[in-house]
Formats: structure tokens, C-alpha cells, sequence
């Protein structure tokens, strides 16, 4: 659990934070949104102390993040961020390994937590355990950097941008990697981003910053039914609410008794995804399948309207 | 129209190469001018001698035509391998065969006489090194094959050397009288040079270190040595002489270790300061290049600011650091010539002597070991800067 207790940071006289408080809940991701100035990187950075608080605290644990010196505490707090931040000058092992090594682990453990690490990221260890950052793809780095962030098992993981640099067809695989990588170990993830529809996606919570203040902190579907103010509402793009409110539901939840036709929808798919392919394809219903490939029943594109509808 | 047709039809090689045509000029400047000098002894001007009277009969028009083909071509786009070819065998050939035309044109029986090499041979052989210089870049050979290029040019010079085929040449009668002192001279130049660098990295890095870290103490810093690095180097080492001596005269020990107004202490001191400029402006600009999201992530994950440092900022700024340590290696060389206008030894005593007695092949004696060795070093940290990089 991460308490964050009224906390500022001035620089001069201008408050990049400005006395916020929530509490991370532990094994959730926790999404900071907000414009380019917000102060939503600067929230996220006081968590490792890389950038210390002018007043207010944060605890992790219940202990304060001040009571260890702080470059023992980031090691214990994974840090991914955007453009990755690999060394250059090292290969992708010795990058992986960097925290473990830091933390003084013996050979034989650092190499086998990075063949785990690069098997779990889809990347054979013959095959790119030896290869230089500039050797990889975009999507490759991203990866390398986040199984760096993960390299000494830690609880808490920070991610500024991370998907930032990537396009939208290898974004999209990276942050359902991460939630199943979430889902497998229970990390507790604190994920800076400026790109509501990601927040949307991936945060168990979304906090919305604007001006160093936390504006609004609540899960999604509260955040696209009920935004706390115009600045909100704003970030969520009002033309595309219904939908967002669509994509946070999956069919298996919604679906309903009866008989359809034509080509069946996954239960696993959100129900954006139903809507647009009802309507793509002309029908008033499909079947829904199971991933064994069973009939569990039918979605109505009429079902579908009313869900889309603003909640009361 | 036609004119069109016809430059297309024409084959590749037979344009003319830009560099070329300077490089054709001087090498038909170099068999124009005296190939060689014959002086009666080591101070007067000497009577000028081209390469048929060096090289009567046959050898000497198979040389005038193996030059003339070097000119044709660099004139000519011809391959690079064949360019390479003709300069290389063309520099070979000069310089053994100006060996060969001392020993010809030498008077019998006579120990004050002295062949030197003349005009014609020095623009002959800077035409031909140009068109190799230029010729190699195009090739874009990789630094160990670079390396590989400067020990056989080693080898070819020691093997001429050796085998006495250059005894009669001016420049290798003077060192004749004075193998010594060459020998002393050239470790005093080399520890004048290398000395004095050494001290620099020694010095500079950490102070460069700082200097990144410190933004008011960076301006400061580099000003005071940009300051230094504009004071003409005779003036640096007359500056010098005062403290040093005083130093000398006052510190306990200090004249014990080879401290003196002049000599080799304040010589090394001035090279030391010329160089601290480019090491240390090299390391805060090298350190200022380093990704800062490299750097972001190696605190985000817990170094302390020594281990960012030691295992992330320094190796990736270590390039740029580098050629600041070229550029002061290879500065120095030069410089080093001038300590020994304060006693400070090295190469320059040659030039220095060789000036005062008139004595051209003297200045020689000083002067081509220390362009060569200031080649060797620009071209073996090149090299290496490749390499890391």
C-alpha cells in the first residue's frame, strides 16, 4: 500500500504538486493522468524520492519513505520509464541484471532471474541475452526496459510514458503484456500517462492531475460517468465516452439467454469491440462463444445501446 | 547535343578527379624543382640535381615513368585499388630510390659533402601522400586494418634503415654524428609528451567531473583555461620561469626532483596546461551528451552517484573524452619541439641547433621524427576512438 499524505513541491514559487493525498491500494494499478505540466511525473517521482517532497508524506507500508537512504529504497521500487532508459554501452543481459547486481545477488541467481525474465517477455535468452540495446526494436527495448524494472522482484513498480514511445499496434500488445504480467505476480503498479484511453485501460483507479492538484481519483467507470469537473470531462473526449464506457466491460459478463446468428463473438471481448462489429456487420445480435468454442448465448446490439447510456 | 552524347558514351574512369587535379599540379611542380641537393658541406646552398642525375640510364626513366603514371592516375577516375597501388608503390619507390641517388651523386672520398633531399622530392612525396591519405578515406578501411597500414609503414622505414640504404643522405649523416643525443632527445620528447598528457588525464577528468556537476564553477573553469590555452608558448614558458625558480629556490626538495626556473620541469608545466583545455572541455561536454534518460533510469533503480559515475556516465562520455586526449597527444608532439628553447630537451634541440648553425638537414633531424611520430599517434587513437565508439 502506498499512502500519499498532503503533499507538495514548490520550485521557486510555482507548486508542482500541490497538497495531494490518496492511497494506492495494494496488487492494483494505480494511472495518473494529466496534461504535460500537470505535475503528474513529479507525483509519481516523489514515491522513489527522486524528487523530495517540500511538505506532506508517503509511506509505503506504513513506513516512511525517508526512513531508508534513498537510493536503497529505489532499489526495492521498480522504474520503468518512456524512451526506456537502457544503457547504451551494455548488452540486454547486463541491463537486466543491473538492480540484482546492486543488490550484491551471486552470478548464478542474476543469470537465471534474466533468461526467467527474458522468457516472460516473448524474448529467447540464446538470442537476445548478448545483443545491444540499438539491436532491438522499439517494442524490444520497451520490453527489455520493463523486465529491467522487474529484475529484483519488487512489489511496487513506477512506469513514466512507458508505451509512450511505441506505435498503437505494439502499444496495445505491450499494455496487455503488463496487465498479465500485473495479474501473474500482484504488483502494485503506479502508471504515469497522458493518454486517457490507456488510463481507461489499464488503471484498476485512475487519479486525474491538472495544475499540481488531484482533481478527481476513482475507478474508470466512475471517472467516464461522473467526471468531477469540465477538465475531466475534457481529458475523456466527450465524443468517445460511450464507447469508453463499452471497452471497461467484457462480454462474458453481459450476456444474455437466447438464439443468434452468424459469426460468434469471444466472450473475453469488451463490449465495444461487440458493438462495433454488430454494427459493422448489420446484425441485431451475435452468439457469444467461450474460448472453447461453446455457445453461452447471445449479446443484442439493443443491450448494447443501453449500456453505452450515461449511468444515473 | 552530340558533345552530351559523347561525355555519356565515354567510360567511367576516364573523368577527371577533382582532388586529382591539385594532386597532378604538385607532382608536376615536384618533377619540375631539383630532386635532390648537392651541397660541398653541411652550411652552404647546394647545386640542384634532378632524378636522371641522380639516376642515370635506365633505373631513372623507369622511376620518371612510374611517376608520371601516378599523375595519370590521380588525374583519372580510375579505381580506388588501383589509386592505392600507384601512390604506394609510388612513395616506396621515392623513398628508396632517394637513398640510391645520394649514394650516386656522393663524391667519392669525401666527408663534407652532403646530399639532401630537395623540393622536388618533398612535393613529390606530399602529392603522393595526399592521393593515398585520400584514396584510404575512400576506402573506409576499419581501425585495426588502419593500424595494421601504419606498422608495415613501421616496418618499411626501420627495414630501410636498416639496411643502410639512406647512409648516405644528409639528414642520416647528421644523426650519424649524433645517435646519443638522438636517442636521449627522443625519450625526453616522449616523456615531455606523454608526461605531460598523463598529468592532464590525471587532472583533467576529475576536474572536468566537477565542472559538469557544478555549473557556476564550469564557466569559471573553462575561462581561466581558455585564457591559458591563448598565450603563445614561447611567452607560457617565459612566464613559467619566475615561479619555477622560485619554487626551486623555496620548497624544500624541490630542486632535488628537477625543478628549475628552466629545463624540463616548467617545460612540462606549460604542455600540461595547454592540455587540461581540451581534456577537461571534452569531459563536461562528453558527460553533457549522455543520455539523460540513461542517467534518469541508473538513479530511478538505486545507484549512488559514484556508481552513475564509474558504471554509466563516464563510459558513455569516454568516446568524446578520448579525442580530447587525441587532440592534446598530438598537440603536444608538436609543442614539446619548443622546451627546448628553455633546456627543456627533446626533438626541438635539432631544430633548434640546426637553425642557429644554418644547418637545414639538422632542423630535418628534429623536425621528421616528430611529424611522424604526431602522424602515428593521430592515427593509432583515431583508431582506438573508433573502436569504443
Amino acid at each position: 500500500m502506498i499512502e500519499i499524505d498532503g503533499v507538495s513541491k514548490a520550485y521557486g514559487d510555482n507548486l508542482a504538486v500541490n497538497d495531494v493525498s490518496l492511497t494506492i491500494q495494494p496488487h492494483t494499478i494505480c494511472a495518473v493522468v494529466g496534461t504535460s505540466g500537470s505535475g503528474k511525473t513529479t507525483l509519481m517521482r516523489m514515491i522513489n524520492r527522486l524528487v523530495e517532497p517540500t511538505s506532506g508524506q508517503i509511506r509505503i507500508d506504513s513506513e516512511d519513505v525517508t526512513a531508508v537512504p534513498a537510493h536503497e529504497l529505489r532499489r526495492r521500487i521498480g522504474y520503468a520509464i518512456q524512451g526506456n532508459g537502457l544503457f547504451p554501452h551494455k548488452n540486454v543481459g547486463q541491463n537486466i541484471a543491473t538492480v540484482p547486481r546492486l543488490l550484491g545477488w551471486n552470478e548464478k541467481r542474476i543469470s537465471a532471474r534474466v533468461d526467467e525474465l527474458l522468457e516472460l517477455f516473448q524474448l529467447d535468452p540464446h538470442m537476445f541475452r548478448d545483443r545491444m540495446p540499438h539491436e532491438l526494436s522499439g517494442g524490444q527495448q520497451q520490453r527489455v526496459g520493463v523486465a529491467r524494472a522487474l529484475a529484483a522482484k519488487p512489489n511496487i513498480l513506477l512506469m513514466d510514458e512507458p508505451f509512450g514511445a511505441l506505435d498503437p499496434v505494439i502499444r496495445t500488445r505491450a499494455q496487455d503484456d503488463l496487465l498479465a504480467i500485473q495479474q501473474r505476480f500482484g504488483t502494485t503498479i503506479v502508471l504515469v500517462t497522458h493518454d486517457m484511453e490507456e488510463a481507461i485501460h489499464l488503471g484498476d483507479r485512475i487519479a486525474v492531475m491538472d495544475e499540481g492538484k488531484l482533481v478527481q481519483f476513482a475507478p474508470p467507470a466512475e471517472i467516464i460517468g461522473n467526471p468531477a469537473s469540465d477538465f475531466v470531462a475534457e481529458l475523456l473526449g466527450p465524443s468517445d465516452r460511450a464507447f469508453r464506457l463499452l471497452s471497461l466491460s467484457r462480454l462474458a459478463d453481459h450476456v444474455e439467454s437466447g438464439e443468434a446468428t452468424g459469426e460468434p463473438l469471444p466472450s473475453t471481448a469488451s463490449l465495444r469491440d461487440a458493438y462495433s462489429e454488430l454494427l459493422w456487420s448489420g446484425r441485431t445480435a451475435a452468439p457469444v462463444v467461450t474460448a472453447a468454442g461453446d455457445v453461452i448465448g447471445r449479446i443484442r446490439l439493443e443491450s448494447l445501446t443501453r449500456l453505452a447510456m450515461a449511468p444515473k | 547535343m552530340t558533345d552530351v552524347t559523347n561525355l555519356r558514351d565515354r567510360p567511367a574512369w576516364l573523368t577527371l578527379d577533382k582532388l586529382g587535379v591539385l594532386i597532378a599540379l604538385i607532382a608536376v611542380a615536384g618533377l619540375a624543382l631539383p630532386f635532390a641537393l648537392l651541397k660541398a658541406n653541411r652550411i652552404v646552398p647546394g647545386e640542384a640535381r634532378g632524378i636522371l642525375d641522380g639516376l642515370p640510364g635506365g633505373p631513372g626513366f623507369l622511376f620518371l615513368a612510374l611517376l608520371i603514371a601516378c599523375i595519370l592516375a590521380a588525374l583519372l577516375r580510375v579505381p580506388n585499388l588501383v589509386k592505392l597501388g600507384a601512390s604506394a608503390t609510388a612513395l616506396l619507390a621515392l623513398f628508396l630510390l632517394i637513398g640510391v641517388a645520394a649514394s650516386n651523386l656522393m663524391p667519392p672520398e669525401n666527408n663534407y659533402a652532403r646530399v639532401s633531399p630537395s623540393s622536388g622530392f618533398w612535393l613529390l612525396v606530399f602529392a603522393n601522400s595526399l592521393m593515398l591519405a585520400d584514396v584510404l578515406t575512400r576506402l573506409r578501411l576499419g581501425p585495426w586494418i588502419r593500424i595494421g597500414i601504419l606498422l608495415g609503414v613501421c616496418v618499411v622505414v626501420t627495414l630501410l634503415l636498416w639496411s643502410g640504404s639512406w647512409n648516405d643522405l644528409s639528414i642520416l649523416q647528421e644523426y650519424a654524428t649524433r645517435s646519443r643525443a638522438f636517442w636521449q632527445e627522443a625519450r625526453t620528447h616522449i616523456l615531455l609528451t606523454f608526461g605531460s598528457v598523463a598529468a592532464a588525464i590525471l587532472v583533467g577528468i576529475p576536474m572536468g567531473v566537477l565542472c559538469y556537476r557544478r555549473k557556476a564553477l564550469r564557466a569559471a573553469v573553462l575561462n581561466v583555461l581558455n585564457i591559458v590555452q591563448t598565450i603563445p608558448s614561447i611567452a607560457l614558458f617565459g612566464l613559467l620561469i619566475a615561479p619555477m625558480a622560485w619554487i626551486a629556490a623555496t620548497i624544500p626538495g624541490a630542486s632535488a626532483i628537477g625543478i628549475s626556473g628552466i629545463g624540463t620541469a616548467p617545460a612540462l608545466v606549460a604542455l600540461f596546461a595547454y592540455s587540461l583545455l581540451p581534456v577537461v572541455s571534452n569531459t563536461v561536454v562528453g558527460l553533457l551528451g549522455v543520455s539523460a534518460a540513461a542517467v534518469d533510469a541508473a538513479r530511478g533503480m538505486g545507484m549512488t552517484r559514484r556508481q552513475r559515475m564509474l558504471g554509466v556516465e563516464l563510459p558513455l562520455a569516454f568516446p568524446v573524452i578520448l579525442t580530447g586526449i587525441r587532440i592534446v597527444l598530438v598537440q603536444n608532439i608538436g609543442l614539446a619541439t619548443i622546451a627546448a628553447l628553455i633546456g627543456g630537451g627533446g626533438f626541438g634541440v635539432f631544430v633548434f641547433q640546426g637553425i642557429g648553425q644554418t644547418a637545414m638537414d639538422l632542423v630535418l633531424l628534429g623536425a621528421v621524427p616528430t611529424v611522424a611520430l604526431a602522424f602515428a599517434a593521430a592515427v593509432v587513437l583515431d583508431a582506438v576512438v573508433e573502436m569504443i565508439s
